[in-house]
């Protein structure tokens, strides 16, 4: 079992290190795919022992292609957030229009990956900062208004929530 | 084409402007960070974007691996950019800064 997993481990990290090394070189002679290979290989095999997943109830590839899909909806929000944190920031009367204050709450997220990338989604989106994030999914976020913290943690757990299939 | 580059880097430029205005009036510690996400995100996604449309123009196989280089850098500052963030924040935590708020005014600006 261990072995396998080291295996598929290897393979899927050689396939991606091998897709990046061709878009970056852009060179496709013999000379340079196989230094690439080589060196691909080399790295794949130091870190196949400490890039093991943790098991998942669906597929990796499911798993890419909804993390796909949350990306437009992510960004999106970020150019509605950076509208608002813009008109604030413009505003003569900044000082009244703010109220930086730190809500707490308890993500529903299990998943270890889950809560990195809602924690880091939290982040990138303006007016929002993740200050803490325990491993039970207890967070504490720095909002700078009543309508940054409005939104959480609303549509956006839910879709990430759904990404890893909770 | 060109123009809608030239626009798309005019207004990642002026989120940049913003950002940078922000960074300087916002009161504390804290809500400085707020205004410097707004820099890395589509500030540079913006004015990224424009520059990887710009390289399409000439429709050739080499710039079309350069637009995703260029698209490459907004996916890695995307993934770095929060992580750095948070350990400024965490640091700030750490160093015991209270946060500015509506009824404590002037907590701890710098």
């Amino acid at each position: 079992m261990k072995v396998q997993q080291r295996k598929s481990s290897f393979v899927i990290s050689f396939l991606i290190l091998l897709l990046f090394w061709v878009v970056f070189s852009g060179r496709f002679d013999l000379f340079h795919i196989s230094l690439g290979m080589v060196s691909c290989a080399i790295v794949s095999w130091f870190v196949s022992d400490l890039s093991i997943p943790n098991p998942r109830p669906m597929g990796i590839l499911r798993l890419w292609y909804n993390f796909f899909l949350y990306i437009p909806w992510l960004i999106w929000q970020i150019l509605l957030a950076n509208f608002h944190v813009m008109s604030l920031v413009l505003s003569p009367n900044m000082m009244e229009r703010i109220d930086p204050h730190i809500l707490r709450f308890r993500s529903r997220i299990r998943d270890e990956l889950g809560l990195v990338t809602f924690a880091n989604s939290i982040t990138l989106t303006p007016g929002t900062i993740t200050v803490h994030i325990s491993a039970y999914g207890d967070l504490s976020v720095h909002a700078i208004d009543k309508d940054s913290a409005a939104a959480l943690p609303g549509e956006m757990e839910e879709r990430v929530a759904r990404i890893f299939g909770e | 084409m060109n123009l809608i580059s030239v626009l798309l880097i005019a207004i990642g430029l002026f989120f940049f402007l913003g950002g940078s205005i922000g960074i300087i009036r916002l009161p504390d510690f804290y809500s400085r960070l707020h205004a410097a996400g707004m820099l890395d995100t589509m500030g540079l996604f913006l004015s990224m974007a424009g520059l990887a449309l710009y390289v399409l123009t000439d429709f050739t196989f080499a710039n079309v691996l350069v637009a995703i280089k260029i698209m490459l850098i907004v996916v890695f500052v995307f993934i770095t950019s929060p992580t750095a963030t948070h350990a400024i924040v965490d640091a700030g935590v750490r160093g015991f800064r209270e946060p500015w708020t509506k009824d404590k005014k002037g907590g701890s600006s710098i």
